[in-house]
């Protein structure tokens, strides 16, 4: 008899850490093969239809951008604060909150034609999610609070403060009541000429590249891992783990309510009760996925928009339900978590021993 | 020779390439194909499901002349815009957006594709490609305001609303003016879920209304939970989208049906000899897009009663804003219409009628 076991290695595993994301990838294509099959369809025309349809058509390579844009975004700033062990899982009601706060301003600057329109909604978007975000985060200081509960409960506060604003203050008088703001006629940049891709993804990109210089380059950046990995000796080396908490929640509020007033004034063009199909939600699997590298939550975000857009595409070029997205979804992050394993642990075949097992 | 057969090879896949492209276009031009985006699964057994029921309906009838695509659960964010405009960029010729929240992203889109023509259910902006079109649900609710008053004891009715919209508003209008013109001094309690679909809000609603004295419950939400409350506690009910008898088997009065199939096989059908054109289709009982559940669980007279009144609104003797109408405040609404209020100003409607000692959300 031969038995499983798992070893811990000495050290992460370099070939792994780089092997891990595409085994999960090829386990995903064999898993959702499988799937399709069962559902018969044809599993390489399927794939086609998921993940090939999808880049070789222009228009669709900008709408991946277009999707990406929030989710690169929003998982930069969510890796600062995985990375030091805050625990901020309420990104989506700081998205919403960016979205209103840059609405209030589109709203301000609305018919004035003003050139600071755009700085102004980009500014106050990010202080909306940055003053959001800092409540979970000066709770955890001050009174000790479970940042997961307090930053999550606030996703339910803004979600229903957005509610209120487009079906009262903010509502369009000639809608005839229906809940929706005016249209904005502050135009966010595009960036390339027909299509939605507005400053917003030249901003992600900034960000995570500012991002991965800041991990990897400053005290500043170091401190967070420190905190993160070994807050003991971050505590010798003199670190505050309440400034950095404070620091890192600002900083993803900021980068999520930035996303959420780009994405209302230049991509929607106005405030409706729904803003977000769950990105604030999603980035957290795109903060994982990209292994909490600002530069892997590029890849990541792409992965995941390509994913939504596959989706969409199956569902219409091969009548493949929904349901099976989400499947396929799951299964991706599955796999990748389980390959994972494999960079601190190796898999070995032992004979089977009656003792000393484990 | 190695490039001659390297050129055979290009030539060979360059003419299988035109081939595949030709038979493609040969196919696109025998089928028409048709695009639906719902906000909801198709398995909620409310809205979107009756809206797939009616594209079935579309498959059955001209088989393999359409092709019919749906896209479900799109949510009313910035996703909208992506899937329509990829429905019209995938060769669909006529789309039908069935949600409220879809209106700008269908007009946008509809602007880049002045060639695909578009529907969108239940919205007010329109282009020469853009048709909207929508169910006088408030005749069904007239209906059943005159059985709530005969049936109820306690003269106070309950009403879940969703969003104080105005189709949900001229809804509690059409079931208050019904209820009034058999018993004057009835009452209604409105509670609000904010929710299209929300069965434990919606249930939990009912239980409130119940202990607040309602002793005939009514909806404008799309699951069963309030039939099935009604039904445990012994209350009175109407159904809502779809028939839910089997919910409320001692409790279903009568249920108000959305049945989108005759509008969209018509509408389907113009497309196909190339006679659609835009406008705003808001039809109701007389076309069969709204329908009435059988009336159960009442006395014959009651029934009678009811099926007068569906015969004289089928029939446009009755009208469920027959003028005049006079607000909470006292004041009569202008007439617009023929002798009832006009189709715009039941489609803004946003004020409660004399009677209704509620006061509209913001």
């Amino acid at each position: 008899m031969l038995r499983i076991v798992l070893e811990r290695r000495a050290e992460p595993s370099l070939v792994m850490s780089i092997l891990s994301p595409l085994l999960a990838v090829c386990l995903t294509l064999a898993a959702s093969a499988v799937l399709f099959l069962a559902l018969g369809k044809d599993p390489l025309k399927a794939m086609h239809a998921y993940f090939v349809a999808p880049l070789i058509d222009p228009w669709s390579l900008q709408e991946l951008i277009v999707k990406a844009t929030p989710l690169v975004m929003i998982g930069v700033g969510l890796s600062f604060c995985y990375l030091s062990n805050n625990w901020n899982i309420g990104a989506e009601g700081q998205y919403v909150m960016g979205g209103i706060f840059g609405g209030w301003a589109a709203l301000l600057f609305h018919q004035s034609g003003s050139p600071l329109g755009v700085p102004a909604v980009m500014a106050m978007g990010a202080a909306g999610g940055m003053l959001l975000a800092l409540v979970p985060a000066v709770l955890k200081v001050r009174l000790g609070t479970n940042e997961i509960l307090t930053s999550l409960m606030l996703v339910y506060i803004a979600e229903l403060l957005l509610d209120y604003l487009v079906r009262g203050p903010w509502r369009d008088p000639r809608a005839l009541n229906f809940p929706q703001s005016v249209t904005f006629d502050v135009g966010i940049p595009i960036l390339v000429e027909g299509s939605r891709i507005h400053v917003g993804a030249a901003l992600a990109v900034v960000a995570a590249i500012g991002g991965f210089l800041v991990l990897r380059g400053t005290l500043k950046g170091f401190e967070v891992r420190v905190l993160g990995q070994a807050p003991r000796a971050a505590a010798f080396a003199g670190f505050s783990p309440a400034r950095t908490t404070l620091l890192v929640f600002a900083l993803s509020g900021a980068l999520a309510g930035l996303a959420g007033a780009l994405e209302v004034v230049g991509t929607m063009n106005q405030l409706r009760p729904t803003i977000s199909p769950g990105y604030g939600f999603a980035a957290i699997i795109v903060a994982f996925l990209g292994r909490l590298n600002p530069i892997g939550v590029i890849v990541a975000g792409l992965l995941l928009a390509l994913s939504y857009l596959g989706g969409e595409n199956a569902q219409i070029m091969m009548k493949i339900p929904l349901n099976a997205t989400r499947v396929l979804q799951g299964l991706l992050l599955f796999f990748v978590l389980a390959c994972d394993l494999l960079i601190l642990y190796r898999i070995r075949i032992r004979p089977w021993s009656r003792a000393g097992q484990g | 020779m190695r490039r001659e057969f390297l050129r055979t090879i290009a030539a060979a896949a360059m003419v299988a390439g035109a081939m595949s492209l030709a038979g493609g276009e040969a196919t696109a031009q025998q089928k028409m194909k048709v695009g639906f985006i719902y906000v909801g699964p198709v398995g909620d057994f409310g809205w979107s499901y009756q809206h797939d029921e009616g594209r079935k309906a579309v498959v059955a009838k001209y088989g393999d002349r359409v092709e019919t695509t749906f896209v479900e659960s799109v949510s009313e964010g910035p996703d909208a815009e992506r899937v329509i405009e990829q429905l019209a960029r995938s060769g669909h010729k006529l789309i039908f957006t069935t949600s409220f929240g879809f209106m700008e992203p269908t007009l946008k889109v509809a602007q880049r594709f002045p060639n695909v023509w578009f529907e969108h259910a239940t919205g007010f902006k329109r282009a020469p490609n853009l048709a909207t079109y929508d169910a006088r649900f408030y005749e069904g609710r007239y209906i059943i305001g005159q059985i709530a008053a005969k049936m109820s004891k306690g003269g106070t009715i309950g009403y879940i609303g969703s969003f104080p919209i105005p189709e949900v508003v001229a809804g509690i209008n059409a079931f208050m003016l019904g209820a009034q013109s058999v018993r004057p001094d009835m009452k209604i309690k409105v509670v609000w879920v904010n929710s299209w679909y929300d069965p434990g809000k919606e249930a939990d609603a009912a239980k409130a209304l119940i202990s607040q004295g309602a002793d005939v419950l009514s909806q404008h939400t799309d699951s069963a939970a309030a039939m099935q409350v009604a039904q445990e506690r012994g209350v009175l009910a109407f159904g809502q989208a779809s028939d839910m008898i089997k919910f409320g088997p001692k409790a279903q009065l009568t249920s108000i049906i959305d049945d989108w199939a005759p509008y969209y096989v018509e509408r389907v059908g113009l497309a196909l000899e190339g006679k659609w054109a835009t406008g705003a289709v808001w039809d109701g009982l007389d076309k069969g897009k709204v329908k009435m559940a059988p009336y159960t669980n009442m006395p014959d007279d009651v029934r009678a009663m009811a099926q007068a009144t569906e015969a004289a609104i089928k029939a446009k003797t009755l009208h469920a804003f027959k003028c005049p109408i006079v607000k909470q405040d006292g004041a009569t609404v202008e007439c617009k219409g023929n002798g009832h209020l006009s189709d715009e100003q039941i489609a803004s409607m946003n004020f409660y009628i004399k009677g209704i000692d509620e006061k509209i959300p913001n």
